[in-house]
């Protein structure tokens, strides 16, 4: 089940299986004309790269008063929400104390105190490894690494300490108290170490939760679902988002469920599937196809990686007809 | 006659030290009329002037006197002007008519260069040692030309990296931009004492370094602005520019020093007396795969010079809130340390001269700290002011500037002329503007350059995402 539904339709120049669409070459061309700025710079200075619109989510008043909040305020609020509800918590990386490179922690040491949240060395591993020992001895560790770029010298400490902590001491010990936060993906200028998105190197090891979320209201919650988990869980937030992602978040605690993908948009043609920043240029996407080629695009948003959550994509594959196929 | 022609000092003020010192020069009978800016008058009173006049020398012609094109000197009645350089020809053309004019003779003299000191000896910090018997020498030399030599690079990597920061803030420069200026000294001492055919690696604050193992400040511009031109061929970018035996402009922190630790292993495997030098900053120095380093290079005696640039901060953190231990050249533990000055040229060069002998006899290791600071912030998107004062910045700058006090040490011992300092300010300044227009014309790589050199060879398999033109083939 899982190496065949391992292809999810990411980017929008993909080839779309559609059954009955003859019309694929001007598909093609018509997908590529992603970017309508492009054309009035001068040739050196064009971008190639495809550009994306956030796309808010409704307000939502079922978990009470909202704020105007964007990516980072919204994790700012998460945070404090736990710092505030769970005297154990403790917020460490480097340059959190400041605010974090992203003010992803702005305000807190001065509300909590400086050990609550306090700075890190550049170490990582000693980072990682720290948080595994902090949440095995009961406190609620949520640990930054500054860009996910740097997540690798940790790699050994995630996938061989912290994944297999709870198996190898037979339940006994766990360091479920664990969460890591990372800024994630592509932002246009980022280049090697500034851009990546490791969730793939991850997500074949049984013992860790992975969550990306698209936007500040999902964020907070699934922020706020992967501390009061019992796993341990890396959180990755689209830097990209953290100014331009504006939404109304609710001001108090709640929770998304995690593994569970939510259905955005409903088709019957075809499934689209992704993550992060990505959900905005497939429902983009999903737009131009229904458009330009008639063709109804379903979108899902997995926000989920590891453990994914199997029923609602091959059910919705299911459904559509899609010929699933290894990537 | 008069053999020796002093440079008139550049102040216009004249201040009593000063008249009495030209005075002294001047040798009797002529009379000190003026202190200018740059030439001396002087005259010879009319009781002195001879019955007949000696003849001024046919002009070549141009209109120049064989005296001024030589720049010898010749006895003259009235007056002597001492004149500097390139206002020679003008105003020895003036003076001329002038003087034709009055009925009286002028000559004109250059300055010649015999009036600098060729050498001269200067007292350094004393380094502190670790493990060591005995430290680097505290009484250095060095040559007019190293120190003009020294001079020029200091003054080219600052225009570059002020012009770096100018282009970023107009966004010619796009991604990150790590400055180097205040670190000058650093870059250049360590490259006066070890020879080309060493080894260099360092982390990303990477553009000194480039310019002095060999790269042009074209090339790095043209890097930095991503074009073709540039060194990696603009797909690098600030912090990855390579040239021969520099590998690089690292961005992770503190995964260069184990590639540099195996560099230095195939150095001393081949049987070469060569050595690698081996940069990271503070902020690294905390990096576990440091001490594995440390432990790699001691256990075989590998010949690697490890040199922490302690800048105080890393990035937003300062050292005492980062270290238990801000002794950085103590942390080898077992390797011998060196605590250098690091905004005083001639304090790096000697340092290092020291431990590229204690490499090269097979000794092993040896760590160095330089002690230096930046006045830039971590990045450019970094301001640098949220976690330093700007008083400190300030204090710095006016304090311990390196090329300040390379240019103080060469102008206060007569090694140097300001003139002459000036002038390489200005070629300076035209090479770096040259090197920017060219940053900013030249084309961006072609589009096929995305997926190249990903694998040796043309890649075995297609890697997805690379091109976002390739057509994705469907199995059905």
């Amino acid at each position: 089940m899982a190496a065949a539904a391992r292809v999810f339709i990411r980017g929008a120049h993909a080839t779309l299986s559609v059954p009955g669409a003859g019309k694929q070459s001007s598909a093609r061309s018509a997908l590529l004309k992603l970017s309508p700025g492009c054309s009035s710079r001068l040739k050196t200075q064009q971008r190639h790269a495809a550009h994306f619109t956030f796309q808010p989510e409704p307000v939502t008043t079922q978990y009470g008063p909202t704020q105007k909040m964007n990516l980072f305020q919204s994790i700012t609020s998460a945070l404090d929400n736990t710092l505030a509800s769970d005297p154990t918590a403790v917020i460490f990386g480097e340059d959190v104390a400041f605010g974090g490179v992203f003010r992803c922690t702005v305000g807190l040491r001065d509300k909590y105190g400086k050990d609550r949240v306090f700075n890190t060395p550049l170490c990582e591993q000693g980072i990682v490894g720290f948080g595994i020992g902090a949440a095995v001895a009961g406190a609620t560790a949520i640990a930054e690494i500054q860009f996910a770029d740097y997540i690798f010298p940790a790699f050994d400490q995630i996938v061989n300490e912290a994944a297999k902590y709870r198996y190898r001491s037979g339940n006994l010990f766990d360091c479920g108290n664990l969460t890591i936060r990372a800024p994630w993906g592509c932002v246009g200028h980022g280049s090697l170490y500034h851009s990546q998105s490791p969730e793939a190197f991850f997500a074949h090891c049984p013992g860790i939760k992975i969550v990306i979320p698209r936007g500040p209201l999902e964020a907070k919650g699934l922020l706020l679902s992967c501390i009061a988990d019992n796993n341990p869980c890396l959180f990755f937030e689209p830097k990209i988002l953290y100014r331009a992602a504006v939404e109304q978040v609710p001001v108090d605690s709640y929770t998304i469920p995690l593994s569970q993908a939510e259905v955005l948009q409903e088709g019957s043609d075809v499934t689209l599937v992704a993550w992060g920043t990505q959900i905005h240029v497939l429902k983009e996407v999903a737009n131009m196809a229904q458009e330009k080629l008639g063709v109804s695009c379903e979108v899902i948003d997995l926000r989920t990686i590891l453990p994914w959550d199997t029923e609602t994509i091959c059910k919705m594959c299911r459904m559509v007809g899609y010929k699933l196929r290894p990537g | 006659m008069y053999s020796r022609w002093r440079y008139a000092p550049t102040s216009c003020l004249q201040s009593a030290n000063q008249r009495k010192e030209e005075e002294e020069v001047i040798h009797p009978p002529y009379q000190l009329v003026a202190v200018m800016h740059h030439f001396v008058v002087c005259q010879l009173p009319k009781k002195f002037h001879k019955e007949e006049e000696e003849e001024v020398e046919p002009a070549d012609p141009e209109g120049h006197s064989k005296a001024c094109v030589e720049g010898r000197v010749r006895v003259v009645p009235s007056c002597v002007v001492f004149v500097e350089g390139k206002m020679l020809t003008n105003i020895s053309n003036v003076l001329r008519a002038c003087a034709q004019r009055n009925g009286a003779a002028a000559v004109v003299s250059a300055r010649t260069y015999a009036d600098f000191t060729t050498e001269a000896t200067f007292e350094v910090k004393k380094c502190d040692t670790f493990k060591l018997d005995e430290g680097p020498a505290t009484q250095v030399t060095m040559t007019r030309d190293e120190g003009l030599q020294y001079y020029r690079t200091m003054q080219t990597m600052r225009r570059m990296e002020l012009k770096a920061d100018q282009l970023y803030k107009q966004k010619i420069i796009r991604g990150f931009c790590h400055l180097y200026d205040g670190q000058e000294a650093c870059a250049v001492g360590i490259e006066a004492s070890i020879k080309p055919t060493d080894h260099l690696i360092t982390a990303y604050r990477a553009h000194g370094y480039t310019l002095t193992r060999g790269g042009t400040v074209k090339g790095i511009m043209a890097e930095l602005t991503g074009r073709r031109g540039g060194i990696a061929k603009g797909k690098g970018g600030s912090m990855h520019m390579y040239c021969k035996n520099f590998y690089g402009g690292n961005g992770i922190v503190g995964a260069q020093v184990p590639l540099g630790a195996g560099v230095a292993l195939a150095c001393r495997y081949k049987g070469t007396d060569q050595l690698c030098v081996c940069l990271y900053g503070d902020g690294a120095a905390n990096q576990g795969q440091i001490f594995e380093t440390y432990n790699m290079a001691a256990l075989w005696k590998l010949p690697v010079i490890f040199i922490c640039e302690n800048n105080r901060y890393g990035m937003g953190t300062s050292v005492e809130r980062a270290a238990a231990s801000t002794d950085y050249f103590k942390r080898g533990e077992f390797i011998p340390g060196l605590r250098v000055d690091g905004m005083d040229i001639l304090c790096v060069r000697e340092a290092t001269r020291f431990a590229a002998e204690h490499c090269r006899a097979g000794k092993g290791p040896i760590l160095m700290e330089l002690q230096t600071y930046r006045y830039h912030g971590h990045s450019m998107s970094d301001p640098g002011v949220s976690y330093r004062t700007r008083e400190e910045i300030q204090e710095v700058r006016s304090k311990s500037d390196p090329i300040s006090l390379l240019k103080d040490r060469l102008l206060s011992n007569n090694m140097a002329s300001v003139e002459e300092l000036k002038e390489i300010d200005v070629e300076v300044r035209k090479e770096i503007e040259d090197a920017a227009q060219f940053a900013t014309t030249d084309p961006e790589p072609p589009l096929d350059e995305l997926c190249n050199h990903i694998f040796s060879n043309s890649p075995p398999v297609e890697v997805r995402g690379t091109n976002p033109w390739a057509k994705l083939k469907s199995v059905s």
